[in-house]
Parts: C-alpha cells; structure tokens; sequence
C-alpha cells in the first residue's frame, strides 16, 4: 500500500481525525485572524471609497467573499457527499453536515449585506437581479439540506441522505444559476447594472483578497472545530471518545 | 443475459411493463387519489382572479405563471403517494430485491405517476387558459410546456419523495427539497406562455424544456434509485 493510500486510510479514523484537528484548529485559527485583522484595516480605512459609489462600496469586501464562501461550501459539501457515496469514509459525511449551517450562514449573510448595499445604490432593498435570486435558492438549498438531514434519525442514513441531495443540487445549481439569469434579462430593464465592470483597483484588490482568505480560514477553523465535536458525539462510548472528553473534564 | 435466470426470472422488459400496469391499476381502484390534485389545481387558480379581481389585462398577464406554479403544487401534492404505499406494505422492498436494474423500474413507477397525475393535468390546463383570459395561441403553448414540463416535475419530484419515504412528516420536507429543483422548468415554461401570447416564437424554450427533460430523464432514475436504497436500507 503505497503512503498516499495509507495517508488517505488514517482519516478514515475518528481519533486520528480528534488528535489532528486539535492540533490544526489553532492554526486555522490564527491565520484567519492574521488575514482578518489587516483585511478589515485595509477595507475600512486603508482603502479609497469608490468615486462612484462612496463608503458604501466597503460592503462589497464583506459581500463578495461571503457569496465566494457560500458557493464554495456547496461544492465541498457535494464532494463530500460523492466521498461518503463511494468510500463510506465518516469523515467526509461529518464535513459536509458540520458545513451546512456554516454555508447557510454565508449566503444570508451575502444576502443581507447585498440588500443593505442595494438600498444606497439602488434604492430599494431588494431588487430581482439575477445574482441576488440564485444566491436565495442556494439558500432554500442549504436549508433544505439541514432540513434532510436533521429529520433522519439515523446518522448514517442521513449522511447518505443528504450526500445524494448535495450532488443532486451541485447538478441543478448551473441549470438554475443559467435559468435565472436568462429570466432576469427577459424582465428586467437594463437600467441594473451591477457595477460597471471596470477592472478592479489594487488598492481594493488587496482587502478583498485578504478578506477572502480570512474567510476560508475561518470556515476552515470552524469546520474542525464542529466536526471534532460531531466525531466525539457519535463515537460517545467508546473508550478514546470517553478518555478524550475526559481530559476536558479535568 | 445468461439463459437460466432467464427461464425461472420475468425479463426486464415484462418487469417494467407488469410494474407500470400494477401502478396504473391501483391508481384507478382509487380514483379520488387521482382527482384530489387536480381539483387542488382547478381551485387554486381560481382563486387568483378572485384575490386580484376579474380585470381581464390583468388575469393575462398573471396567468402563465399562476397556472404553473399550481401545477408544480399540484404535481408536488401528488408525489407522495409514488413511494408511500408501496413502503408501508412491503412491495417496495421487493421491487428492491428484484434482479433488475432498479432505475429501469423506478423509472416504470415515475411514468405511471406521471400518466395518473400530469396527463389530467394537461388535458385540464386549456380550460383554466380560458379562466385566465389567455389568447388561443397561448393556450397552445402552455399544453405543450405542460406536455414537456410535468414528466420533469415527476422525475426530479422522484428523488425528493424517494429520500423523505422512510419519514413520518415526510410531506413538508418534501416541498423544501424539491421546489427549489423546480424553478427552472417554471421559468422557461411560464415565459414560453407569456412570450406566445404576444406572438413570438417559443422554440427556445421548448428546446430548454426539451433538454432539462432530457437530463432529468437520464440522471432522475439513477438519483432516485440510490434514494431508495438509503431510505430502505
């Protein structure tokens, strides 16, 4: 067996993943705020307000990593699935359950935070763009992903579960991103236009980036965090799962 | 295929065609479970013009989108009983245990489901098209998306019912699961009736229509025969 496939065996157990996590949580942890600190300097202060749209552009270095993030998670819950389909790895499953109340919580926040950047720039808080529209189901999709999952008692069952309905959604998320875009076309009049798609300055280049990072960071230390907590809680009873949660205790 | 399985076994052809004559007969023994929906969708458009009110620009302009998005509830409504009565007496874990390719058979169930519920929905859509004030050559292309339209809703609605069959409150979930899968088909079949009334062409979207029927029909069964393996299982 060569080492790749070995490497690959060892995450299949639930205390090498416990031991692994715990060591890599704190450095998750501290790259997203070494990213997130100097990130949230260089989007609120250290950069120029847009000639066009003013302060409020600064929306955009929470919005756009946020909606990054949310389509992210999708695909790596989908991969997940596909891993807990063919390999019945626990892992996997526990990943993709752990990412999707993370997901969730990315896509309303691109929601909330492109209605707030909406309300300034368009005038309304809501408008019927195409991005905004797939963005929301993408949320009706991760809620009813949780939805699934949390109404299956079995956990076993409700990972397999929920694996076939990620691939089923990364499937349908093109077809509806395509579909909503050709139907905001046909209705809307052009007069929306998600800003005028002019190359992108350094200096808002860089916060942006920054934040995109930190924000994989922290869906990186949270994943670990949560997924430490669900391998404990399944393997409860076991003589590691008890040592470990007792070393807690004391 | 080897020849002695084929002597004592049912081969894959008669299996699916006993299958879709079985689902059929037990759907007209029941005729209310078939009528259920579609009153469900008569009165739902009904009660559109009676919220707005009787202005006949208006009811026009609404109707496309009010007629599908009661047929996709009325298809939705509909679905749980593809899967439901066959889990609780045990003939779906036969169908389980069958030697055939389970996807053939679960697609044999889907087009019986689709016969019992979209068929009357499609030959009821022209009447409700006369409700809503809609002009003859709209009408003409709601049949026709409904014709290419509502096999899809019953294919992808055949996954969702497949993973939530093993639940108690099966039937909200369901919803959550599976309209959000439905939104193209709305999109592309409401504008297909919207841009034929005003005179256009609507080959477009029937090709969209075409090819989303197309994916589903090939992708559907296998999504859904795994479904049912985990719900089962």
């Amino acid at each position: 067996m060569n080492r790749f496939v070995a490497w690959f065996h060892r995450w299949g157990s639930p205390k090498h993943f416990y031991d692994m996590s715990g060591r890599w949580a704190p450095w998750m942890a501290g790259l997203f705020f070494l990213t997130f600190i100097p990130g949230l300097y260089y989007s609120l202060i250290g950069s120029p307000p847009d000639y066009q749209q003013g302060e409020s552009a600064r929306i955009m270095y929470i919005h756009v990593p946020a909606a990054w993030m949310s389509m992210f998670i999708y695909a790596v819950m989908a991969i997940a699935g596909a891993v807990t389909l063919i390999w019945k790895m626990k892992l996997a499953d526990i990943v993709a359950q752990v990412s999707a109340p993370i997901g969730a919580s990315f896509t309303l926040l691109a929601l909330v935070t492109g209605s707030l950047w909406g309300k300034p720039m368009w005038g309304t808080y809501w408008v019927w763009d195409a991005r905004l529209t797939s963005e929301l189901i993408l949320l009706f999709l991760f809620l009813g992903y949780i939805a699934l999952t949390t109404s299956i008692d079995d956990k076993r069952q409700a990972a397999r579960a929920g694996a076939v309905l990620a691939l089923v959604g990364v499937v349908n998320l093109p077809i509806i991103h395509y579909s909503v875009e050709w139907w905001s076309t046909l209705h809307q009049p052009s007069t929306v236009k998600v800003m005028g798609k002019s190359a992108i300055h350094m200096s808002m280049l860089i916060p942006l980036l920054l934040m995109s990072f930190a924000f994989k960071f922290y869906y990186a230390w949270v994943v670990l965090i949560s997924a430490r907590a669900e391998v404990l809680d399944r393997d409860k009873g076991t003589r590691w799962a008890e040592e470990a949660a007792g070393e807690k205790g004391r | 295929m080897n020849s002695t399985v084929a002597a004592n076994e049912p081969r894959l052809a008669q299996a699916f065609v006993t299958l879709l004559r079985r689902d059929l007969l037990l759907a007209f023994r029941r005729p209310a479970e078939i009528a259920n929906p579609l009153l469900f969708f008569v009165i739902v458009v009904t009660l559109f013009p009676l919220g707005i009110g009787p202005e006949p620009n208006t009811l026009q302009t609404i109707a496309p989108g009010v007629i599908w998005v009661a047929a996709l509830l009325a298809s939705m409504l509909s679905l749980d009983g593809m899967f439901r009565t066959d889990f609780d007496d045990g003939a779906l874990e036969q169908i389980l245990l069958s030697p055939h390719p389970l996807s053939v058979l679960v697609l044999a169930k889907v087009i019986a489901h689709w016969m019992i519920s979209g068929l009357p929905l499609i030959l009821l859509s022209p009447l409700l098209g006369l409700f809503m004030n809609l002009p003859a050559e709209s009408i003409v292309a709601l049949v026709l998306t409904l014709l290419l339209g509502t096999p899809v809703l019953s294919l992808i609605g055949s996954i969702g019912t497949a993973l939530t069959v093993g639940l108690r409150k099966g039937g909200v979930l369901l919803s959550l699961l599976v309209l959000p899968l439905y939104i193209p088909v709305l999109i592309f079949a409401a504008s297909a009736v919207e841009v034929a009334g005003v005179g256009f062409s609507i080959a477009a979207q029937l090709s969209f229509l075409g090819a989303l029927l197309a994916l589903a029909l090939t992708l559907a069964p296998v999504a859904t025969a795994a479904s049912l393996r985990i719900s089962v299982s």
